[in-house]
């Protein structure tokens, strides 16, 4: 079965069964592989993309019901003003460490802070819930401050 | 090729080829005369660009700017024109310390600082005679400084890259010099982590990330116990799945093969594969912890000793006795156990994320039946490590499943299985007694140690007299001064695998030996702190660690509601103290105020990558304490994903207060693992500040503990 789906602006036909996750369409099928692989049960936040501007886990939801839906990945972020401050806090806060989870986590900060350009510490810790093995949560929480007061 | 040639590119997404896409990189043999490759790890390019081999495995412990860091600092390049690469498997690229080519026990900066050192001062050297013999100069009177040679006579200069060709036609000079540490630009200072950018853009190539040509993509499952072996399988109902390519059986799994991971998934659920379950079949790990406590009765052998332990604690006016036991633990590596490997008749390439690359060669090599040299290993970035990739199962199956295939195969586990096949920390139980004078100060100290031994099947000749060293480090030596002590240790080796977990025996041993002094200084009736004060009188570095620990985290002065745990324990020759200040609502929700880390590692060479480390060692040891437990029943381990093996979240973590405590004059000591093994005795320390409750035994949630917000 063929569907349509709308990737980083651009329409995509992928000969695929309908069940299958956004996430292995986006990763074996587009060949995008910044959306990261980690427990496949919406748990840890490492497939995290936006869809219609909001963070959702790619895991989750069936190709055949992503038709119609406008995905964004961390590549078709790639280049956006406002993504790229959210980076270079990253960067300044040197947030990452071996970095499998980062995107998922820069993936759900870019739609905190384009919901709440100020949020409190509070709103961070209910927003940001993707783990992260390398304990850099400290950091991560410190970029997101940073971005947002840039 | 590389992942620092334009941040700015990388940032934006342009510059595609850039990005990290270092897998595959290989330089085609040793080094030719007059091609720019100065040594084993050094390579100028003619536009100046100095490129650095890592031979080692990058995990998130930095040392792909680290190392880089050494020889720069050496070598006067300038540090915004270095490139790092990693290099391809070879024995040039051995790890000093352990002889062959690989990461961990907390051995890359340590081990090969001299190593690195070295290679950037050979390197300096040779460029230095080049621009000598250009300007007809003696090479005393040429300089190297920020990438640029200096004519000490006339003030000329040449970019590094206008002499890199001539300079690899030189031999270095025997006595070409290190610089002093205060020469030092870059060592010693928090430099820009080089791999960053790829990693904020989602262009980092991890292993699970690796594209082949015509490449398919695998899922397996094991044998539901461990040890147990696949019979049989009927492959046709995988072979129904659309996208299924292959069902390959290996001894101990099922492996299927299709155009995607989720065909492959389908496919394997499709399977109803016939198991012989072995000898293991009914093994439970509830069984065998308590097959190691009844092992606490039998002699063992003795790791330390020093005295006549008996006779002190028979002699004592007070003895203190207490039995611990820590569970099983996985290393849940955020991407799961995978590799990309073809293999054909006579040449096998592996892309993998693995800690083991000498290792993975040879074992390779044997599984395959083709000679060393037949093998090639690409490391990729991993996606944490922890110990778990030391092992070479994940590289090792997809090798077996590409000849099987004829195919280049990419093998990703599922989270389930990666959570089920893993390399455990072991489970372990230790006794102690602790024997206290008319005035509460110890007069002797034993303890018996019951687990299994990871050498015993990794490295069996590192086995001596019954001791595995990594089943009592954390607890054999310990710096406080006991009059008299006794260490043994009771081997149990079970079908339960066990492995090397970020820091290994320090990990349960730092916990038992903390929580157990913990106890003496109540029994004492002493302040935790003063009572360790007044045992290290003989090691005065530790004692600085602890006072810099217990002073920065205010110490004895939290506020009314707020109790505090503290800890000190050397592992890696680090020494680290660690304090935290929790509370604990009437439903025995823990919320975590503060936490305080003190460490001397000796010479660090980047301060802020070392505090990071630090950070990361304290979560990675918190996760476990709270909820960490791998239970094994029929044979097989119940937890799959992180719903039964939770992790700690962004919303529990408190601030972290560092103090680093630089100590010129000692060797260096590890960095990514040291932090670890304090933070489970401060926490149950604290925890009984607050609750009156020992916590003998692990995970706190097993206690009707959780883990609430942090905090300040």
């Amino acid at each position: 079965m063929s569907y349509s789906i709308t990737v980083n602006g651009a329409v995509h036909e992928v000969d695929v069964d309908g069940d299958t996750p956004l996430l292995w369409v986006i990763r074996d099928t587009l060949g995008l592989t910044g959306t990261k692989f980690g427990c496949g049960i919406a748990e840890c936040g490492a497939c995290t993309v936006h869809v219609d501007g909001e963070a959702m886990q790619s895991c989750q939801i069936a190709v055949e019901d992503a038709v119609g839906m406008n995905i964004t990945t961390i590549e078709g972020l790639l280049g956006d003003q406002r993504f790229q401050a959210l980076q270079e806090a990253w960067i300044a806060e040197q947030a990452p460490q071996c970095g499998y989870c980062q995107s998922g986590m820069l993936m759900a900060a870019a739609t905190l802070l384009a919901n709440n350009p100020t949020p409190s510490d509070d709103d961070i810790a209910d927003a940001m819930i993707n783990i992260c093995r390398c304990g850099t949560y400290n950091r991560v929480h410190a970029a997101i401050r940073r971005a947002a007061a840039a | 090729m590389d992942f620092t040639i334009s941040r700015r590119a990388l940032l934006q997404g342009s510059g595609a080829a850039a990005a990290g896409l270092i897998v595959g990189f290989n330089l085609g043999g040793p080094a030719a005369a007059g091609d720019g490759r100065l040594n084993t790890w050094v390579v100028v390019a003619p536009d100046g660009t100095v490129r650095i081999l890592i031979g080692y495995s990058e995990m998130g412990q930095g040392i792909v700017t680290s190392l880089p860091q050494v020889i720069a600092d050496e070598m006067e390049a300038d540090f915004d024109r270095v490139e790092v690469l990693f290099a391809p498997a070879g024995v040039e690229f051995a790890n000093p310390v352990f002889n062959m080519q690989g990461t961990g026990g907390s051995t890359t900066t340590r081990g090969s600082f001299e190593q690195m050192r070295k290679a950037g001062a050979m390197a300096r050297d040779l460029l230095e005679q080049a621009a000598a013999a250009r300007w007809f100069r003696p090479p005393a009177l040429v300089r190297a400084k920020n990438g640029r040679l200096h004519d000490q006579v006339t003030g000329a200069t040449l970019d590094f890259g206008e002499v890199a060709l001539a300079a690899s036609r030189f031999t270095p000079r025997p006595d070409y010099p290190l610089k002093t540490p205060s020469e030092w630009r870059y060592i010693g200072r928090a430099m820009d982590r080089l791999d960053i950018p790829a990693k904020v853009s989602g262009k980092a190539v991890f292993g699970i990330d690796v594209k082949v040509p015509n490449m398919l993509v695998a899922t397996l499952a094991h044998c539901p116990s461990f040890g147990g072996t696949l019979k049989s399988v009927d492959p046709a109902p995988a072979m129904a799945v659309r996208g299924v390519r292959h069902v390959v059986p290996l001894d101990d799994a099922v492996v299927v093969v299709a155009d995607g991971y989720w065909p492959a998934k389908k496919g394997l659920e499709a399977l109803s594969p016939e198991w012989d379950l072995g000898a293991f079949a009914d093994g439970s790990s509830a069984a065998v912890l308590a097959e190691f406590r009844e092992a606490l009765d039998e002699d063992g052998a003795t790791a330390s000793a020093e005295g006549d332990v008996e006779g002190a604690l028979g002699a004592a006016a007070k003895t203190v006795e207490a039995i611990y036991e820590a569970p099983y633990l996985a290393h849940a590596t955020m991407e799961p156990m995978n590799a990309t490997a073809w293999v054909t008749e006579d040449r096998a390439t592996v892309w993998t994320p693995t800690q083991g690359q000498g290792p993975l060669t040879m074992f390779g090599a044997q599984a395959l039946g083709l000679d060393p040299s037949r093998i090639t290993v690409h490391t990729t970035f991993l996606g944490g490590g922890f110990g778990r990739r030391f092992e070479l199962d994940f590289s090792l199956k997809a090798m077996l499943t590409s000849r099987a295939v004829g195919a280049p195969v990419k093998l990703i586990w599922s989270r389930e299985e990666d959570m089920r096949r893993d390399y455990y920390r072991p489970g372990a139980v230790a006794r102690m007694t602790m024997g206290l004078d008319g005035d509460g100060m110890p007069t002797g100290f034993s303890a018996k140690l019951v687990c299994s031994s990871i050498m015993s099947r990794v490295f069996p000749q590192m086995v001596r007299d019954g001791i595995d060293n990594s089943s009592v480090e954390g607890i054999s030596e310990l710096p406080y001064a006991l009059p008299a002590r006794r260490i043994d240790y009771v081997m149990r080796n079970t079908d339960i695998p066990v492995g090397f977990w970020r820091s290994v025996g320090n990990s349960q041993n730092g916990w038992f030996a903390e929580a157990f002094i913990d106890e003496a200084a109540t029994a004492a009736g002493k302040d935790a702190y003063a009572f360790r004060m007044a045992l290290l009188q003989n090691a005065p570095r530790h004692a600085r660690v602890l006072k810099t620990a217990a002073e920065a985290a205010g110490w004895g002065k939290a506020d009314d509601g707020r109790h505090q745990g503290i800890a000190l324990v050397e592992s890696f020759g680090s020494i680290v103290a660690e304090v935290v200040e929790l509370s604990v609502t009437d439903d025995k929700e823990i919320v975590l105020h503060k936490i305080t880390v003190a460490a001397d590692s000796g010479q660090v060479v980047d301060p802020r990558n070392f505090e990071a480390q630090l950070q990361s060692a304290i979560v990675y040891g918190l996760t476990a304490a709270f909820y960490g437990e791998i239970r094994v029943e029929n044979g097989g381990v119940v937890e799959g994903n992180f719903d039964s093996y939770r992790m700690m979240k962004l919303e529990q973590m408190p601030a972290i207060v560092t103090r680093l405590i630089p100590d010129g004059t000692s060797a260096m000591g590890g960095a990514g693992e040291i932090a670890t093994p304090p933070i489970t005795p401060v926490l149950t320390n604290a925890l009984f500040a607050a609750t009156g409750e020992r916590i003998r035994d692990l995970p706190l949630i097993r206690h009707g503990y959780d883990l609430g917000r942090a905090r300040a």
